[in-house]
């Protein structure tokens, strides 16, 4: 069987979607590492930023996959709930779905929508700038204009910094993303063929500690600059 | 007890179906759920109405005939029964219960409560199957030896009836339980190993082509078999299918 058919039968689908949920939580877990560095120490957050910022395999190789991840999850995401919503044209009269799953693992496209609503503001809140400044005017200093002191930090600060509307929406969005990965998280490993007697329930526990720590630290970072901030 | 029944009524597969009201009176809590069924029909048959039309056979919870929804839940309310096996214990007098088929396009209501159930069969046909030379010089079955956890795992999956609750139940229609447990249990016997490449890929494809959803391993289906079906099976599933395609 040719990979092309392999990825269009449903178990391949479900494979992908897993490997690029794997990808995207990896991913997480790096970004909330580094945001949590902007409240341990300014200069260090600078400097890994635009390590992050200005690195070949980063810039090139990391974020096109990230790029790719993003847009498969989200897409493919939405295609299989519309295949699945046409699997049943006429609906149930009355359907329990509470009675044997979790809102989590039903409502995944509710949960991955909002995410999805986030991720447009941030890249026009972040990504779209930072593209603007480094390709398009070629500035690759990660430097205040005439000045020689990092931009990075004051970026993220001036975001939440006397912004409650920005925190709030912020702090609802990883509370939809909690929701999504308390579901993804062990969902990833049971679809690429993972599930054990003994592990699973570890898995289980590990994805819903997963699913609070990193968002908590998003939103954590997120209050701080809030409240202590320089202006 | 008395009831409100809320029934799917439809005349034939091209036709339209509806919800229709019947209230129901004198029903013992020790009768079963199809035995109140029965009740009902008869009342139907009496009045010179057409009785309701559904699906049983062994009514001792083996043959996987019966089907049913019943409030929401494939099979009612009872975890690990089938409605043959569900008793009117478990509702209250004055209860409004739902009856409807088990809604999947590729299960299409033929009537009323009864559901053509023959795309499970054409999985089946597709892989569910071992060769065996039956030309009279079968081995002995013991001399082949099979782990005692293989054996139990086997026929665990082995143990599902083709309900079709687990499609029934499913947000997505999908029907990865049921093709786990038959793939599981051939994978897991040294007699299935033949044509295992071939089995989950064959199998896949024909679910596929069935139209049943895709699996988002919301586990409902494992919480509604009657069997108690593992998600593990669908778990194996995905890694014959996976190993067969590498191997390829
Ligand atoms: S897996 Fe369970 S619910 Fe599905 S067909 Fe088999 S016995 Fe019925
Ligand atoms: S009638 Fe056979 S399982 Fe219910």
């Amino acid at each position: 069987m040719s990979t092309q058919k392999q990825s269009l039968s449903s178990i391949g689908r479900k494979v992908l979607m897993a490997l690029t949920g794997f990808f995207l939580m990896v991913f997480l877990l790096q970004h909330m590492s580094i945001n949590m560095l902007s409240v341990i120490n300014a200069d260090v957050f600078n400097e890994v930023s635009h390590f992050m910022g200005t690195n070949a395999l980063v810039q090139f190789v990391l974020q096109p996959v990230l790029i790719f991840s993003v847009f498969f999850h989200f897409v493919w995401g939405m295609v299989l709930e519309y295949q699945n919503n046409q699997a049943r044209s006429i609906k149930y009269a009355k359907y329990s779905g509470h009675a044997n799953a979790t809102w989590m693992s039903r409502n995944m496209i509710i949960s991955g929508l909002a995410v999805l609503a986030f991720l447009v503001v941030h890249f026009y809140d972040f990504w779209i700038p930072e593209i603007n400044t480094k390709y398009i005017e070629g500035d690759m200093t990660g430097l205040h204009p005439g000045s020689n002191e990092f931009r990075y930090h004051e970026e993220l600060v001036d975001k939440f910094a006397n912004q409650p509307i920005r925190v709030i929406l912020y702090v609802i969005a990883f509370f939809m993303l909690s929701l999504h990965l308390m579901h993804g998280f062990q969902s990833a490993f049971q679809s690429v063929g993972f599930n054990h007697s003994k592990y699973t329930p570890i898995i289980k526990k590990m994805g819903n500690i997963f699913a609070i720590a990193v968002p908590l630290g998003f939103v954590f970072v997120a209050l701080y600059h809030f409240i202590y901030h320089p202006h | 007890m008395k009831l409100n029944l809320k029934v799917w009524r439809q005349q034939g597969p091209q036709e339209k179906g509806r919800m229709v009201d019947y209230q129901i009176d004198g029903i013992s809590e020790h009768m079963s759920f199809l035995e109140m069924m029965d009740v009902l029909n008869q009342k139907l048959i009496g009045s010179g109405e057409e009785p309701i039309a559904f699906d049983h056979d062994c009514r001792e919870g083996i043959c996987g005939s019966c089907s049913m929804f019943i409030n929401g839940e494939a099979h009612g309310p009872v975890k690990g029964t089938t409605t043959c096996q569900l008793h009117m214990r478990s509702f209250k007098d004055g209860d409004t219960i739902y009856i409807e088929p088990f809604r999947a396009n590729a299960f299409p209501v033929i009537k009323d409560l009864v559901i053509d159930r023959s795309a499970f069969d054409r999985i089946q046909h597709s892989g569910g199957y071992i060769s065996v030379n039956t030309s009279g010089n079968t081995q002995d079955a013991n001399a082949t030896p099979i782990a005692k956890e293989h054996a139990d795992l086997a026929m665990d999956a082995a143990t599902c009836i083709g309900c079709g609750a687990c499609v029934a139940t499913c947000k997505n229609s999908s029907a990865m339980l049921f093709v786990g447990a038959k793939i599981s249990q051939y994978a897991l016997l040294p007699q299935g190993q033949v044509e295992a490449k071939d089995r989950a890929q064959n199998m896949v494809a024909q679910m596929d082509a069935e139209g049943f959803g895709n699996c988002t391993n919301t586990g409902a289906c494992e919480v509604e078999c009657p069997k108690g079906i593992s998600l593990t099976n669908i778990a194996r599933m995905n890694r014959e299918f996976l190993g067969g395609s590498l191997t390829k």
